[in-house]
Order: C-alpha cells, then sequence, then structure tokens
C-alpha cells in the first residue's frame, strides 16, 4: 500500500505543482492529506536547487561537529549552532537547518532498538512577522499551527506498545502507550480552553489520528510535571494542556502524514528507511512530533524554533524466527541507504557499542573507525558513527547496508585427549557468558578399573580431580593504570593490566572426589586362588566335555610305543 | 577332571545320579533350610567387630550439651509448620542461616502414577531445606549428611530440632575435616530422591527439582534420625534399603559400639538382643530377628529414608527412636552425644567405609551372618535344579538307543521340539510384559467401568492379569506344533529349569534375601512337575508356590514375625497395598522386586504350570 503510494507521488507531484497553497489551509481526510503533504515537499524541494551553495558550505561545517544530538540539553544545541552564525549571507533570510540521524543500540535482550531522530532548526519568529509564507525546510502545515495557535510548545507523541524498561532499559525519548499530546500556549492567548479545542481537531487532521476525541473530560494542566522544555520561563500552569488517548492505535495513516513533515520526505536520507510493513512488524513503535524554541546561539539573543520528529521501533529477532543472530539494515527495513537528504546539514548512524568495545560480540560490516563519546541517561556510552554525508561511507556499491554480526558463543575450544597413564585430558574453552545467568559444563567419564599396582595405599579414598579453571577480565567501575612500571602496592600489581576498563579475574573451582572401582585388597591371595580355581576346574573340564569325544580304543599299541615300553622296562620305569 | 573324562567312572557317575536323584534333591533342599535355620544358631555366627581401624583406635569425647534446648526448638519448629500447613521453609532457612550455616534449598515436584493410598498422596510438591557446615582448611571434596525428614502431622519435630541443635554445637568446633550437610526433606523419601539426583546431577525417575545450588563434595557417610517424643526408650537401627541394599557393616558397628558406651538401649528390626542363646525362646528370638531382616532385604523397598543413599554407594542407615513401655529412658542430650559420637568418628575416616562386609544378615546387634556363611544355603537349593536338568538331560539322550529307529524318530521330534519351546517361552513373557505394562497404563479404564479407585484398580488388574495368565498359555503350543510330545515337555522342562537357576543365582547375588524366598517356594514345584503327575492336586500346589501366593504368606509371616497377628481380611487389604507399594516403588525409586517378578519369575513359573498341563 505505501510502496504503491510512493511510485504515485512522482505523478502527484507534476500534477499539483502548480495547485500550490490553495489546498494547503484545508485539513481534510487521509487521501487528500496525503497530497497535500507532497504538494508541500514540492515546493521545498523547487527551492532546494537555488540554495545548494549555502546546502554545500553548512554541511562541510557540520561534519566537524562531533556531537551525539540525543540529550535535550541547550548546551548541545548551542554548540551546533554556533558554526551556523559564521554563514556569510546579506540577504536577512530566514536561516534554517536540518539534521538527521539513526541510533541503533542492540539490546541485552537481544532485540534491536532504533531511533530516528530528525530535526529541522529555523531562525524566524511566528509571532512577531506575522505573516510567514516563505517556508524552506519547516513543513509548512506546522509553521501555520503555531502561529496561528499561537503555540510556544507542542509535544505530539504516538505509540503503539509499551517500552519494557526491565529488558530495553530506557529510551532515548519516553512515551506513553497511545497517543499523548501536551501544549504550552503564549501568554497572548486569551481563551485557552477554545484554542486548545482547535489545535486538536487541527493536528487530528494534520496527523490523521483520533485526536479530535480530547475534549475537557481528558485534559489536565498539570502544574509539576510538564515543564517547557525550550527556552522561556513560564510557570503559570493556566497556559500548559495536556491530554492522552491510550485506545489511540498507531499505525500506516499516522506514519504517512509524519514522514511527509521531513524536507525529504522519504526519498532520501534515513527516511527511506521508514517502510511501514517493517515498522509496524516490531515490538515496539513510538513516533512523536516536538516544537519548540530555542537559543540560537551561546549568548540567546535571539531564539529560533526547533522541529524534533523522532521515530523510536524495537525489533524482535527471535519472533523473525531466525537462529543466528545477525542483523542489517535490510532485514530490518527492507531497504539500505544510499545517500544522505541532500537537505540535510548532517546525516548520521549511530551504533551503540559500549558493551562490544573490542568486537568481542558482535561485529560490524563494514567496519568504521569513527567514533563517538556521549553520554545519555547518566551514562557514558560509546558509537561508532557512520557519517552518510561522505561518499566513501556508502564504499563502491553505493549502497550501505550495515551488517552486525553476533559471533557464536563457544568462541573457542582446545581439547587435548588423553593417553592412558600419559597425559591427561585438557579441555580448554572460551566462552561468553550472558548476564544473570548460570552456565554448566559437564563432562561424562566412565569409571575404569586401574591395573593392580597403580592402585594407592588409600583406593577406597577415592581419586582427585584437580579443580577447573576459569579465567576471565571482569569490566571494572574504576580506570585502572596500565602502566605496570609504575608505583604501585604489591598486592594490586601482580596480574599485569593491559586495559583501562577491566582486571583480571581467575577462579578456581572445588576438587573432585571420584571413586574408582576397587578391589577388595584385603584377600587378593583369596581372589586370585578362587578365581583360577574356578576357571581351571569348572570351564577346562566343561570345556573338554563338550568339545572332546570319548571313545574305547582296543588296546593296541604301535610300534613306537612298544619301543618305548621295551626302554621303559629296562629303565625300571612303569610303561606307557 | 579324571572322573569325568573316564567314560566308564563317568557313566556309573551318571546312572547313580539319576537313580538318587530324587532322594539327593530331597535331602538337599532339606540340608538348605536346616542350613538357613542354623546361622541364627549363636555358637555358628560371629560376633561384630570394628574392622575400620580410623574409626576404632580413636577416641572420642562427647559433650553435646543442649538436649533441652534442642527440643524446645523442635516444638517451635512444630508450632510454625502447623502454622504453615508443611514445610516451614522460612523459619528454617532463617535458623540455619543464624547458626552460621550456609543455607540452599530445593524445590520438586512429581506426580505419582496413581494414588498413593496409604500416604494419601498424588501431585506431591515440596521443598528441601538443607545447610552446609564447611569444614575450615577442607577443600570441599568430602561431605556427611545428617537428615531428619519433615513428615505431616506431628511427627518427627524432635528429630528437626535436635539437627538443628547439633548443628550449632557443630558450627562451634573445629575439628571437622568433612563438610556436613544439614538436609530437612519433605514428602520422606520422595524428597530424598529429589536432593540425591540433585546432588549427584542425574535424573533416573524423570522427576523434577530445581538444580542445587550448594554441594560440598563426595557423600562418605549419612544418618537419617526419626524422633517422634522428647523422651525414648530405645533407639532402632534401620539398614535396609533399596532392592535389599546394605550399608558397610561398619556403620552398624559403629552404631552398636556408642550405644554400649553411652548406655542407650538399642535394638534391630525392634528386637533387643538376648544372652539365653542356649534356650529355645533365644534361638527363636534369633530366628525371629533374622527373619524380620530377610523379609524387608527381599521386599526390596527402603525402609527408611537413607535407604536411597545407598544406590550411590553412600553407607547409610536410619536411626529411629521409640517410645515403649519400659523403665529405662534417654533423654534428647544423651542421643546428641551419641550423634555426635558417631559424626566424630566418622569424621575421622580416611576413605570410604569399605573394609567390612556388605552382604551380611544379623541375628542380632552384636551378631552377624556373613556371605560366605549365608551362601551354602542357597547354593544347597540351587544345586537341585541342577541336579533335576542333568537327571533331565541324561533322560533325553537315553531313550534313543533302546530302539534301533528311535534315531530317524530324534530327527523328527527335535524340529519341532524347538518350536514347541518357543512357544511357551514366547507367549509366558509376554503374559509377563502385559503384567508388568498393562496396570498402570488401563487404571483410567478400570476406574471408568468399575467402581473402583484408582489404586485398587491398578492392584486388581494386576491380580486379574495373573490369574488370566494360568488360563492362557498352556496350550497354546499344540496349535503350533500339534500334539506335545514326551520329548517336547522334557526339553521345555530342561529350559525351564535352567532358567530358574540362572534367575535365582543371578538374584541371589544381588539381594540374598529375595533369591532364598524364591527358591524356598519355586525350586521344589520345578523339581516335582511333570505331566504325569495328579492334575488336581498338583495345580493346586503350583498355585499355592506361585510368587503371587508366596507373597500372600510372607506378609502374614512377618506380620506374625512382628507380633502383629492379622485376620484374613486385614492381612488380604495389607496384601494388596503391598503390592501396589511395590508398583509405587518401582516407578518411583527404581526398585527392581517389581519388574523382577513381572518380567523374569512370573514367566518362569508359567513354563512349569505349562508342563503340567503339556498334552
Amino acid at each position: 500500500m505505501a510502496a504503491h503510494r510512493c511510485s504515485c507521488w512522482s505523478w502527484l507531484l507534476i500534477l499539483f505543482s502548480l495547485s500550490v497553497f490553495v489546498v494547503a489551509d484545508i485539513h481534510e481526510t487521509t487521501p487528500v492529506n496525503d497530497h497535500h503533504g507532497g504538494v508541500d515537499h514540492n515546493a521545498q524541494t523547487a527551492e532546494q536547487t537555488a540554495d545548494q551553495p549555502a546546502v554545500e558550505e553548512r554541511r562541510w561545517e557540520a561534519t566537524e561537529v562531533k556531537e551525539a544530538a540525543t540529550v535535550d540539553a541547550a548546551a548541545d544545541i548551542q554548540g551546533t549552532s554556533a558554526p551556523e552564525t559564521v554563514v556569510p549571507s546579506s540577504v536577512p533570510q530566514p536561516k534554517d537547518d536540518f539534521q538527521e540521524e539513526l541510533v541503533i543500540r542492540p539490546l541485552h535482550s537481544g532485540d534491536i532498538y532504533a531511533s530516528f531522530q530528525f530535526r529541522t532548526l529555523w531562525d524566524t519568529d511566528f509571532m512577531r512577522e506575522n505573516k510567514v509564507s516563505h517556508y524552506r525546510l519547516f513543513p509548512k502545515s506546522l509553521g501555520q499551527v503555531i502561529s496561528k495557535f499561537s503555540v510556544r510548545e507542542l509535544h505530539i507523541s504516538f505509540t503503539q506498545g509499551y517500552w519494557r524498561t526491565m529488558q530495553w532499559g530506557q529510551p532515548f525519548i519516553p512515551s506513553p502507550p497511545g497517543a499523548e499530546l501536551w501544549v504550552w500556549f503564549q501568554d497572548s492567548v486569551t481563551d485557552v480552553d477554545a484554542t486548545w479545542k482547535e489545535l486538536t481537531n487541527v493536528l487530528s487532521g494534520i496527523f490523521c489520528a483520533s485526536l479530535n476525541f480530547i475534549d475537557s473530560t481528558n485534559t489536565v494542566q498539570p502544574s509539576a510535571s510538564f515543564k517547557p522544555l525550550g527556552i522561556g520561563n513560564v510557570t503559570d500552569h493556566s497556559f500548559l494542556r495536556y491530554a492522552t488517548l491510550p485506545r489511540e492505535i498507531v499505525c500506516t495513516e499516522n506514519l504517512t502524514p509524519w514522514k511527509k513533515l521531513l524536507p525529504c520526505g522519504s526519498k532520501a536520507g534515513l527516511a527511506v528507511l521508514l517502510k511501514s510493513e517493517k515498522l509496524f512488524h516490531s515490538s515496539f513503535h513510538s513516533q512523536a512530533v516536538h516544537i519548540r524554541s530555542v537559543c540560537q546561539d551561546w549568548q540567546c539573543k535571539t531564539t529560533s524554533w526547533e522541529l524534533r520528529q523522532t521515530l523510536n521501533s524495537v525489533f524482535d529477532l527471535h519472533n523473525s524466527g531466525q537462529t543466528k543472530r545477525e542483523w542489517s539494515l535490510f532485514k530490518m527495513f527492507s531497504r539500505t541507504l544510499t545517500e544522505a537528504c541532500p537537505l540535510a546539514s548532517s546525516s548520521k548512524l549511530y551504533i551503540d557499542i559500549t558493551d562490544n568495545p573490542q568486537g568481542e560480540q558482535f561485529e560490524l560490516s563494514p567496519a568504521t573507525s569513527l567514533l563517538s563519546q556521549a553520554v545519555v541517561l547518566g551514562d557514558r556510552r560509546t558509537f561508532s558513527v557512520y557519517d552518510l554525508t561522505q561518499e566513501t561511507t556508502f564504499g563502491s556499491v553505493r549502497s550501505l547496508n550495515l551488517l552486525i554480526r553476533w559471533k557464536s558463543n563457544e568462541g573457542y575450544i582446545h581439547y587435548e585427549p588423553s593417553k592412558d597413564r600419559v597425559k591427561p585430558h585438557l579441555l580448554e574453552m572460551l566462552i561468553q557468558l550472558p548476564p544473570n545467568s548460570v552456565t554448566e559444563v559437564t563432562v561424562q567419564f566412565e569409571r575404569a578399573l586401574l591395573k593392580w599396582t597403580e592402585y594407592p595405599p588409600d583406593p577406597n579414598h577415592g581419586f582427585y580431580v584437580g579443580s577447573s579453571v576459569i579465567s576471565s577480565l571482569v569490566p571494572s567501575t574504576v580506570a585502572m593504570h596500565t602502566n605496570s612500571t609504575r608505583e604501585r602496592p604489591l598486592f594490586s600489581s601482580f596480574f599485569p593490566c593491559k586495559e583501562e576498563s577491566s582486571y583480571f579475574v581467575r577462579i578456581y573451582t572445588e576438587p573432585l572426589l571420584v571413586n574408582l572401582p576397587t578391589p577388595d585388597f584385603s584377600m587378593p591371595y583369596n581372589v586370585i586362588c578362587l578365581t583360577c580355581t574356578v576357571v581351571a576346574v569348572g570351564y577346562g573340564s566343561l570345556y573338554n566335555l563338550l568339545t572332546r569325544s570319548f571313545q574305547i580304543e582296543e588296546p593296541n599299541p604301535g610300534l613306537a610305543k612298544r619301543i618305548a615300553n621295551v626302554i621303559r622296562r629296562m629303565r625300571g620305569v612303569p610303561p606307557l | 577332571m579324571g572322573l569325568l573324562s573316564d567314560p566308564n567312572r563317568r557313566r556309573a557317575l551318571i546312572s547313580m545320579l539319576t537313580r538318587l536323584n530324587a532322594p539327593i534333591c530331597v535331602v538337599c533342599y532339606f540340608a538348605g533350610v536346616a542350613w538357613f535355620m542354623g546361622l541364627a544358631f549363636e555358637p555358628f555366627t560371629l560376633r561384630t567387630y570394628m574392622s575400620e581401624n580410623a574409626m576404632g583406635s580413636t577416641m572420642v569425647e562427647e559433650r553435646f550439651p543442649a538436649g533441652e534446648r534442642a527440643l524446645a526448638t523442635g516444638r517451635e519448629f512444630a508450632a510454625h509448620k502447623k502454622k504453615v500447613g508443611g514445610m516451614p521453609v522460612d523459619w528454617l532457612v532463617k535458623n540455619m542461616q543464624d547458626r552460621g550455616l550456609e543455607v540452599f534449598t530445593q524445590s520438586f515436584s512429581r506426580t505419582l502414577p496413581f494414588p498413593d493410598e496409604n500416604k494419601e498422596r498424588y501431585i506431591v510438591k515440596g521443598t528441601n531445606v538443607y545447610g552446609i557446615l564447611r569444614a575450615p582448611r577442607a577443600p570441599r571434596t568430602e561431605a556427611l549428611v545428617l537428615s531428619a525428614p519433615c513428615s505431616p502431622g506431628d511427627g518427627n519435630n524432635q528429630a528437626v530440632g535436635l539437627l538443628l541443635g547439633l548443628a550449632q554445637y557443630f558450627r562451634n568446633q573445629i575439628y571437622w575435616a568433612k563438610d556436613i550437610i544439614f538436609l530437612v526433606n519433605e514428602h520422606d523419601l520422595i524428597g530424598m530422591q529429589a536432593w540425591l539426583e540433585g546432588y549427584h546431577h542425574t535424573n533416573t525417575t524423570g522427576m523434577s527439582w530445581s538444580p542445587l545450588q550448594g554441594r560440598g563434595g563426595s557423600i562418605q557417610a549419612a544418618l537419617s534420625l526419626e524422633l517422634s517424643s522428647d523422651v525414648i526408650t530405645s533407639l532402632d537401627l534401620v539398614l535396609e534399603g533399596l532392592n535389599g541394599q546394605l550399608p558397610n557393616l561398619d556403620l552398624a558397628n559403629l552404631f552398636y559400639a556408642f550405644c554400649q558406651k553411652i548406655g542407650v538401649l538399642c535394638t534391630i528390626q525392634g528386637k533387643l538382643q538376648r544372652n539365653d542363646w542356649d534356650s529355645v525362646s533365644g534361638y527363636n528370638h534369633a530366628v525371629q530377628t533374622m527373619m524380620l531382616m530377610v523379609m524387608k532385604q527381599a521386599s526390596g523397598r527402603p525402609w527408611g529414608d537413607h535407604g536411597l543413599f545407598l544406590r550411590y554407594h553412600i553407607e547409610a542407615a536410619t536411626i529411629k527412636g521409640v517410645n515403649s513401655f519400659r523403665q529405662y529412658k534417654t533423654d534428647a542430650t544423651t542421643i546428641g552425644r551419641l550423634l555426635e559420637g558417631m559424626y566424630r568418628k566418622l569424621n575421622n575416616l580416611l576413605e570410604r567405609l569399605h573394609q567390612s562386609y556388605f552382604f551380611y544378615l544379623m541375628p542380632s546387634l552384636s551378631h552377624f551372618v556373613s556371605i560366605g556363611y549365608y551362601m551354602p544355603a542357597f547354593g544347597l537349593l540351587a544345586v537341585i535344579l541342577l541336579l533335576r536338568a542333568l537327571d533331565l538331560w541324561v533322560q533325553l539322550n537315553t531313550p534313543p538307543s533302546t530302539t534301533e529307529d528311535g534315531v530317524a524318530d530324534i530327527d523328527q521330534q527335535s524340529s519341532p521340539g524347538v518350536l514347541s519351546v518357543l512357544t511357551p517361552l514366547v507367549i509366558s513373557h509376554l503374559t509377563g510384559v502385559a503384567l508388568y505394562a498393562l496396570p498402570i497404563r488401563f487404571q483410567e479404564t478400570a476406574v471408568e467401568h468399575f467402581p473402583v479407585s484408582e489404586t485398587e484398580a491398578v492392584v486388581l488388574t494386576a491380580i486379574a492379569i495373573y490369574t488370566a495368565g494360568l488360563a492362557l498359555p498352556h496350550n497354546t503350543h499344540r496349535l503350533l506344533s500339534g500334539e506335545g510330545t514326551e520329548q517336547g515337555w522334557r526339553v521345555l522342562k530342561l529350559v525351564a529349569v535352567l532358567y530358574l537357576a540362572v534367575l535365582l543365582g543371578c538374584t541371589a547375588l544381588i539381594n540374598f534375601s529375595l533369591g532364598f524366598i524364591l527358591a524356598l517356594t519355586l525350586v521344589p514345584l520345578a523339581a516335582f512337575v511333570t505331566p504325569h503327575v495328579p492334575k488336581v492336586l498338583s495345580a493346586f500346589i503350583l498355585v499355592i508356590l506361585s510368587p503371587a501366593c508366596t507373597l500372600l504368606f510372607s506378609v502374614f509371616f512377618f506380620q506374625e514375625l512382628q507380633d502383629m497377628p492379622v485376620s484374613f481380611q486385614d492381612g488380604w487389604l495389607l496384601y494388596l497395598s503391598v503390592i501396589s507399594q511395590g508398583i509405587l516403588d518401582h516407578s518411583l525409586y527404581g526398585s527392581l522386586v517389581y519388574p523382577l517378578i513381572a518380567l523374569l519369575v512370573y514367566p518362569c513359573w508359567l513354563l512349569f504350570w505349562n508342563i503340567l498341563f503339556w498334552k
């Protein structure tokens, strides 16, 4: 369905390119809304060529920035927006900037967490200049909403599924199941409730959601919890409205308008991956739009509007029925990346490799040398970064299909079988232990009789099997010095420390006492005699009786015997 | 050799054996029985003595002081048990932890093949709690176990109290060289089975249990404690374990030595020993004690919680406190001291107990009969079978020499002979398989169609199949091989007699008592049965001597020996419950008596039944 719609787009673009903004003000149901978005997008792409040099320049600037802008910190935003002020522009046209990024984090549960963020910044003021009519990157539909309803801040999220914090940890941007909407209005708004009512209806149209069911029965004005996330020290919570619709079901019809808000739509850049048939085949799906005003530079003299579109989803690997733990962009999204959004100043792909610093759990292909560190949720995490704005990222095949391949658990097994009475068995295994798990290594053996001289004086005590050894590098909470020549207390310097982040541990298991079959040594003589007698008498005679047949022979001695008897008689010995 | 190789002497010997076959057999039979009865006569038996040097010469002092406090703990345990309505796991864990043990729990569950009416259980779920006292400076290679079952109702609270008291006292001593595991097991043997399987990482009976988190090395010895009153008059030692296995005799010696030292009355099979061996009543007493042991061993079931340890080659015994109406009373402190002494001596062991006998019978606690003394009794019975086999063999070979054309007859008869032997063999064994497999399988069908409980259904189905087996096989060979011949039944009897000889011989090596009791009844019938004896009378004797009737008589005899005679009605009910217990023991713990009887002994008996009705 979505694919079909996509292919229709190119036709629609041509057909509707002239009927520009007449339709844009009308909020209608899904199909029309689609067209509307297409038109909007078309207008932007038309403008794109004119601004090409400026885009080029900004892209170069932006690559210098190594910030993982996943946390909403004002400082970060200032840092990123600082270079933009350098851009020379004689015309006082509003400057805008678009960034996109995708964070992929392998979760402990074995699932994959993918988080898209698209940020559009625009140095304009919807309030002061009453008529903002020239939109480039910022979606016009939202711009008009902001100016019409005097919105200071708007947060809307659509979520399908519940975030399993116990298994997945914290998400980058949390959201409740269903739809959530909270808005701060400007002080200038006189009738907040009426504006709120109208706004929800308008948003309902934009996002094709049942937001129009928001009314006074499910609207609240939290006084403490929902402070504005952007600048502005508003404390009067009478301008805040908050509502949730837990029943709201999120599906393709919500995704399509959401995608259309992006400057490149779903034609280029990371948004190419947002195929609904794959996205809605996941354990968790959440899409959100956040609008707020942020500082333009560190002095915060002027403000700019920020539009953040986020999409989080968790893919269930076990559900997909594959036995090998392997993940690629294509397997998840049924698309690969071929280019960055040309309008984006920065387009990056982050892979969380904090749990995999040396690549012992999984490996990435193609590999990247670019690393980035960021503090997320109170934890310093390391990411591999793929910069989509650089041609080299896509390699010779002109497409990036990132592959995460987990290494199988038994990495290395070394086994030397024993030789009887020469050398013992040796079994060495390199094992990756999952957290909070019990791993059992069992060895089957057969009890054998030893040679009788090999028994020790106390055979019934049992035979010892020495301790097994577990050697491991354990992650350390404290950074350690790797310099072995440095002066340290003796007790802390025995095991050489190769890395700062981990220390060496060796664990010995209990020795084992094994009972072998032991003969009764108190009467070996008796046993030997008895056995020999039984074998000789019992077996011998039985064998004789069974195999030999006895016949009575006439006493007719042969010639040799007669001669022998003659000799014997002469010797005085009884004859044969 | 020379005797057998020389054809003349051989012929003479054989003719003597065939001529005097019947008298020799009779003499052997009575000699065997007499030998067996003589075993209980004290001058013929050996006094017990401690073989293990590590336990013999070392002196230990017993200083356990806290009997009263242990009893108080037992009362507290009883209160918590009543409150929880089962095993007070949390209370036990906390108490063991307070005493400085490493405490672990194991949960298990088991669905019985059919409801156990004696113990009133069907779906069993429970938890074992055990605390390990880690020996200082020992590498966790060896361990001793002291266990007390947490039985439903008021039973055995004092044992748990004493166990905890001993744990507390042991914890403060420094001389331990082996870890000591204090185990409180729920649902007696089922819990013990779960714990042992968990400890040894085996699963032989398809039970589900959670793996053990703490281990203490290979277990050297184990004692199970059963006390149900604050003061006791005597301590009873139970040795018989699964499949008639017995612990090393040194364990019994150790118990006896400490009873003597501390001055506690001790019994075996609930019988005190008497000194008047030369009087008739004294001899009677010894015979009763020994016969009780033989009966218990032959049953193949564990007679205490220790019984399952023996399967893992762990020497174990159960010590039962008995409170009868005697003047002489022993308090908990004394029992604690006795156990302390035993554990200190076991702690001194350098090797596991192996010096003394594993196969023995005990006419009293101070005397024993070793395998070398009792085996001839069985041998005399078994030799009858061999003599009869020899006789048959000779009879099978001689007739052809009487007539010249007999040679051709043999050729004609030998080929159907194989078939006529094989058919009854196969059919009787199939009946045995049915007897083994069907009762449990068909319990649901039986319950649907008859107004009986599941347990009754199993037992009655077993009896029905057993009885049906009598009617089924003895005519079938004629359909296949036509008229039976003289040769035919002789060959069949030869096979059956040899089969029985091998079967009883193997059984007696593993479980002497079972082998002997079976030989006592099966050997005479195997010796006399031919198609030519009076049918009705012989059939009656054959039924009387069949395994099922042997079991019935054993039940009455056992009650008689325990001085608890029962009426026929009660005895019959007891008999039914014994059968159900036997089947349960097989499926729960892997006891081998039921499959042995059903799959081997009963088909063998059917062969003789077949011979009787040979036509």
